[in-house]
């Protein structure tokens, strides 16, 4: 038995929860302390993880960890990560102690003590850990689930006025594609225990591993399908069940918003990639004309709203339903360019969107609105807020040199080879994009600047520490992805091998002795 | 397949063979600019000092490299003068692989002596200009952004990494177009700017995702290698994604709207970004991509037809305009319409159309810069009816203004003469409509130069109350004497056809253009159009007075092009305001419907089930409840079927 590197990074934050709340006090710097150094540890175990993954291994998963839980079921606590997991466990715990150092302040006046917020956070932290580390479909849809707890909690506990009424918004709408979602679950049993007989072990099962080797047959595998899809599209979100996110990130803090939009909301493409694909690859190819339609709307439709709002977090929460859209594209279209390239979005984008959602908190939380128009010249009274801003925007707008580019070209790469008319639907997304970020830029940070603003004071330390390894990762990742493409390509490939696709070979075949040194680098 | 026998012979192919001895410098070409920048705008406060030279070294270092690399090719056998540099990769995904690879050729040397070399002299001139400016740090930091982004667009040997090249010299644009952003106009037009810039961008996209695939890979060598084999519906579609792309960048009809505005800029960056050379990419993107367009006949027609637009419609703009930048700015689109024209002409076009971009950087660098110098007298006054009689007050700048004058016209034996009537001789032997609209697109240029030249320093005085001109201090002078003695003598290049034997190996070789004529004769006819120009401009506005105030009774040309042609207006009745409309819909469509359905599900649930409403009043209690029954279900349900 080696050591229990996932379960170590889902029950570590969790312990510190426990901690900071047993803490005497409501919320002293202490609690804040413990918080971060909890997170700072679990980032050290992460890395120390991400170190020792052996992206050249065969192996479906590393890392594993297999105990039996509840035997009639055929569940098991089991745990594993492959490089689509491993990316998003590391975002996961990349992204925590940033979202604790920037939300330093941001818990007091919330309806409970402000360490609860921290506590929530940990626990947060540690649960999606778990559910992007499940290889049991059981499994998973309790951590699944279990997330919604801390996150209602944090929107409704410590967010803006209209806090209750988005948090039970949220919660209604993930709940309903929980159960959606529990409705194939159970489907899942029913099947795996009726095709016990092809396996040793006997019962039912819900290892991912060994569901993968059941041919469902075309009705059911689609009828499944669909109960998973529904609820990941909500998760994701996709248009047309996409209007909590922006409510919701208008009433949470930042801290909060990035939580969720960065990391919860891939558990929904992250879930497309690893139950849908992998489990239905044949319900998958049916369903793809139409999940590709819903993804380019999302694409347009989310860019279009995104340049109407005036509210910050909604903006920013809906060119998340236009980046998300890209992501669904990616992985829909089935080839190595999309799949990379939308493995390698959920990655970027949640880098992108965090440095967004802090940056313009940290705005707001000085002018005390979030409204665009009430703001107007701030470049000049904060320089440094300003910068940043325009790095965390030009980041979303996909700017080449960061690293959402190398994703969204390659989506967009991967889309065309699917389809002309796809792609050039989706594209569009790069113009509307500038428009939403600049347009946003040029109404808050450029022209005189007005009064209500005239002494607002630049970033401080604390907040420029918390966003400087975000924007770092950005630049270095927009022009060395590779470390991220080194184990997501295996991902990848196991992915086509699932469902059975391969590249469509170019028009003129690559040449084989010329270029030769110019081709060297896709040996390295 | 395409035609091959319609063809001199194939497009060349780009060699790939390694650096080595001096070339191994290449990689620096980019570094030190790109440290520059990052230096100062990342240091802040401490380096304002220092900062405006230590941008200003990296880039006379990058020049001095690029010199060395230009002799040691020149000291290459010409079939030997292709070298690349492999840095990293990129990234890898499937069979498709991006280096960050560096292609130094013919091609890309004479842009790395244009970008680095002018690149130089601004950054001199600028010291000067921007010395009041408080920002001055952060100038020339985005100075040097530029640069290094430039010359990873002309020295990237991968279409995704002339992407990033692109780009970045586009998000430099965007922070010096708006460098002055507490003026609401330049953020606007630092903002169009980029943004239309985008849509072009669409054409770059996906024209590098058909290129990859078409051939398997977007890198220069391979694409190069393999054009003859593609067909033609690819090579065409992959050449009118390219042309979009060019238009964006080097503002051609119909994303020309954008460069106009961007004269909001501080003059410098005009001359640098906005004349010389961040403009001619889109020419470069077409030049370079020779193995494309030589092959796809269609493209090139529409090439050539953008560049006959463009040329027209800059010309005419430049006619109206009382703004001496944004005079020199008409001019740029029309000039650079020149060079797409004659890049659309193929492998007889190639070699002038970057001819005319050398020239072009040198002459219009010159005067915007010259231009910047009269400003700076007049208090930053752009106005030309507020000008006049110039050539006593500031005697180096009219000087040095008058050679690029010059240079421009096409007289010879300055630059332009050299450059522009390449152009125009290739372009009758092409197809006469195109040669005629490139000569009475001399004949307007004329004609508006000269208007702008008498306008500004001749005349009788027009000047606002305290205004004293003043020559510029040397800083600023001597950059505008050496880019004069470029502009002058800089068609020295074409001696023995020098500039098209050294870039055949790169473009393909052509014959001999077949004119019905004898050149010397075209050359004669040109300049008796030029001359017609400058007669015109002499009688209607050297002998007459001019009013302060641009008269309001005027012709509906005038009006038009005063508009600017009415792009921006065709913008927004067409795509501005329907698209606000549209989105202001979108926005009670999200709220009502799309939102609204949802929530009255929810409403018309909560109202049949009370266990239902528990679910809504957002306590604790009810998701406990809703997960102990969620829990409930499952179990029931698998112990159901496990033990039924």
């Amino acid at each position: 038995m080696s050591f229990p590197w996932l379960s170590v990074m889902l029950f570590l934050p969790i312990a510190g929860a426990l901690v900071v709340m047993v803490l005497p006090g409501a919320g002293s710097a202490l609690h804040k302390q413990v918080a971060l150094g909890t997170s700072l540890l679990t980032l050290a175990v992460g890395v120390a993880l991400a170190i020792r993954y052996d992206s050249g291994s065969s192996a479906a998963y590393q890392f594993t960890e297999q105990h039996e839980w509840i035997k009639s079921f055929g569940a098991h606590y089991a745990l594993g990560v492959d490089g689509v997991g491993l990316t998003l466990v590391m975002l996961t715990v990349i992204l925590a102690p940033v979202v604790i150092l920037a939300s330093w302040n941001d818990a007091e006046g919330g309806r409970w003590s402000p360490k609860a917020f921290f506590a929530w956070m940990l626990a947060l932290e540690g649960l999606a850990v778990g559910v992007f580390a499940a290889t049991d479909v059981f499994l998973f849809y309790v951590f699944f689930e279990a997330t919604l707890i801390p996150i209602y909690f944090l929107i409704g506990g410590f967010g803006g006025p209209t806090r209750a009424r988005a948090s039970v918004k949220f919660l209604l709408y993930s709940l309903a594609g929980g159960l959606i979602m529990l409705a194939s679950v159970i489907g899942l049993y029913v099947e795996s225990a009726r095709h016990q007989g092809g396996r040793a072990s006997g019962g039912a099962t819900y290892l991912v591993t060994e569901l993968a080797k059941i041919d469902f047959g075309t009705d059911v595998g689609r009828w499944l399908f669909l109960g998973f899809f529904v609820a990941f599209a909500i998760k994701a979100p996709m248009f047309p069940v996409h209007t909590w996110l922006p409510d919701t990130t208008e009433a949470a803090t930042p801290g909060t918003s990035v939580m969720l939009v960065s990391v919860l909301d891939k558990i929904g493409t992250f879930g497309m990639l690893r139950f849908c694909l992998e489990l239905f690859p044949e319900a998958s190819k049916w369903a793809t004309p139409a999940v590709v339609v819903f993804a380019v709307i999302s694409i347009v439709y989310g860019a279009l709203m995104a340049i109407g709002s005036d509210n910050i977090p909604r903006l920013i929460a809906y060119t998340s339903v236009s980046h998300f859209g890209f992501i669904v594209l990616g992985i829909f279209v089935m080839n190595s360019q999309g799949l990379s390239g939308a493995n390698l979005y959920m990655f970027n984008h949640g880098l992108s969107t965090a440095a967004l959602f802090l940056v313009t908190g940290f705005l707001i939380s000085r002018r005390g609105s979030a409204l665009i128009s009430d703001f107007g010249g701030v470049e000049k009274v904060a320089p440094v807020l300003a910068g940043i801003f325009l790095i965390a925007g030009l980041s979303s707008l996909s700017l080449p040199g960061l690293s959402p580019f190398v994703s969204e070209f390659l989506v967009i790469v991967g889309a065309f080879s699917y389809s002309h008319v796809a792609a050039a639907f989706a594209v569009s997304g790069i113009v509307l994009a500038a428009i939403y970020i600049l347009f946003m830029y040029q109404r808050t940070m450029t022209g005189p600047t007005r009064d209500e603003v005239a002494g607002m004071k630049d970033l401080g330390t604390r907040e420029v520490a918390a966003l400087a390894p975000v924007l770092l990762l950005i630049v270095i990742l927009g022009f060395f992805p590779k470390p991220l493409l080194s184990v997501i390509n295996p991902s990848v490939d196991h992915t086509l091998e699932r469902v059975q696709k391969h590249d469509p070979a170019p028009e003129v075949p690559l040449p084989t002795s010329t270029g030769s040194s110019l081709q060297e680098g896709a040996h390295e | 397949m395409v035609n091959l026998e319609a063809l001199h012979e194939l497009p060349p192919a780009v060699g790939s063979a390694p650096t080595d001895g001096a070339f191994s410098l290449l990689w620096l070409v980019i570094a030190l600019p790109a440290l520059g920048a990052a230096v100062l705008l990342l240091g802040g406060k401490r380096t304002d000092k220092w900062g405006h030279l230590l941008a200003t070294a990296a880039v006379i270092g990058s020049f001095v490299i690029s010199l060395i690399l230009f002799f040691s090719l020149t000291g290459r056998d010409s079939g030997d003068r292709q070298v690349t540099q492999h840095l990293w990769n990129w990234f890898t995904t499937g069979s498709y692989s991006v280096n960050f690879d560096l292609l130094y050729d013919q091609l890309s040397a004479v842009f790395l002596l244009l970008i680095t070399g002018v690149g130089s002299l601004i950054h001199v001139y600028s010291i000067g200009y921007m010395e009041h400016d408080v920002r001055r740090r952060r100038f020339f930091g985005y100075l040097n952004l530029f640069v290094a982004a430039m010359l990873v667009l002309i020295l990237a040997a991968d279409y995704v990494g002339v992407f990033l090249g692109w780009e970045g010299v586009g998000l430099a644009s965007y922070l010096l177009i708006g460098f002055w952003q507490h003026k609401p106009s330049a953020a606007a037009a630092a903002k169009k700017a980029f943004v239309i810039n985008r849509v072009g961008d669409i054409g770059l996209s996906l024209g590098t995702a058909l290129i990859f695939i078409t051939f398997g890979s977007t890198s220069f060598a391979v694409v190069s290698a393999g054009s003859h084999e593609a067909s033609s519906g690819a090579l065409t579609g992959i050449g009118l994604l390219l042309l979009l792309a060019a238009c964006g960048k080097s503002a051609q009809f119909p994303l020309q709207s954008w460069l106009l505005d961007a004269m909001e800029g501080p003059t410098p960056v005009s001359a640098l970004i906005h004349a010389a050379t961040m403009v001619t990419a889109g020419v470069y993107l077409i030049v370079r991509s020779n193995f494309i367009f030589s092959l796809t006949e269609d493209a090139r027609t529409a090439v050539i037809i953008i560049g006959c637009i463009t040329l027209l419609m800059g010309a005419v703009i430049g006619c109206a305009k009382d703004d001496i930048k944004k005079a020199l700015a008409g001019s740029t689109m029309s000039q650079i319409g020149y060079m797409v024209l004659a890049a659309g002409l193929g492998p007889a076009g190639y070699a002038f159309a970057i001819f005319h971009l050398l020239t072009h950087g040198f002459f219009k660098a010159n005067m915007f810069l010259g231009a910047g110098s009269v400003m700076h007298g007049m208090n930053d006054d752009v106005n030309m009816r507020n000008y006049g009689a110039l050539r006593k007050a500031m005697p180096i700048t009219f000087a040095t203004f008058g050679i690029g004058y010059l240079a421009i016209l096409g007289v010879p034996p300055f630059a332009g003469f050299w450059s522009k009537d390449k152009i125009i001789e290739t372009a009758f032997a092409d197809n006469f409509l195109v040669g005629l609209c490139a000569l009475v697109g001399a004949g307007v240029t004329a004609f508006y130069m000269t208007r702008l030249m008498l306008l500004t320093y001749f005349g009788e005085k027009r000047w606002e109350k305290d205004v004293h001109p003043h020559e510029s201090p040397k800083v600023m002078t001597y950059p505008l004497i050496a880019l004069a003695v470029l502009s002058a003598f800089g068609g020295l290049f074409t001696l023995n056809s020098w500039i098209s034997d050294w870039l055949a190996p790169v473009v393909g070789e052509h014959g001999e253009h077949e004119l019905g004529i004898p050149a010397i004769v075209m050359s004669l006819i040109i300049l008796v159009v030029v001359a017609l120009g400058v007669a015109v401009a002499v009688q209607l506005v050297g002998k007459r007075e001019v009013p302060k105030v641009a008269p309001e009774k005027v012709s509906v040309f005038t009006r038009a092009a005063r508009a600017d042609l009415y792009g921006d207006a065709f913008n927004d009745e067409v795509i501005v305001k329907p698209g606000v409309a549209g989105i202001r819909g979108l926005a009670v469509f999200d709220r009502s419907v799309v939102d609204g359905g949802v929530e009255g599900l929810a409403t018309a649930l909560s109202a049949i089930s009370g266990r239902f409403r528990l679910l809504q009043n957002g306590f604790v209690r009810s998701y406990a409840l809703a997960l102990l029954a969620g829990a409930t279900i499952v179990i029931f349900a698998l112990l159901a079927v496990n033990f039924g």
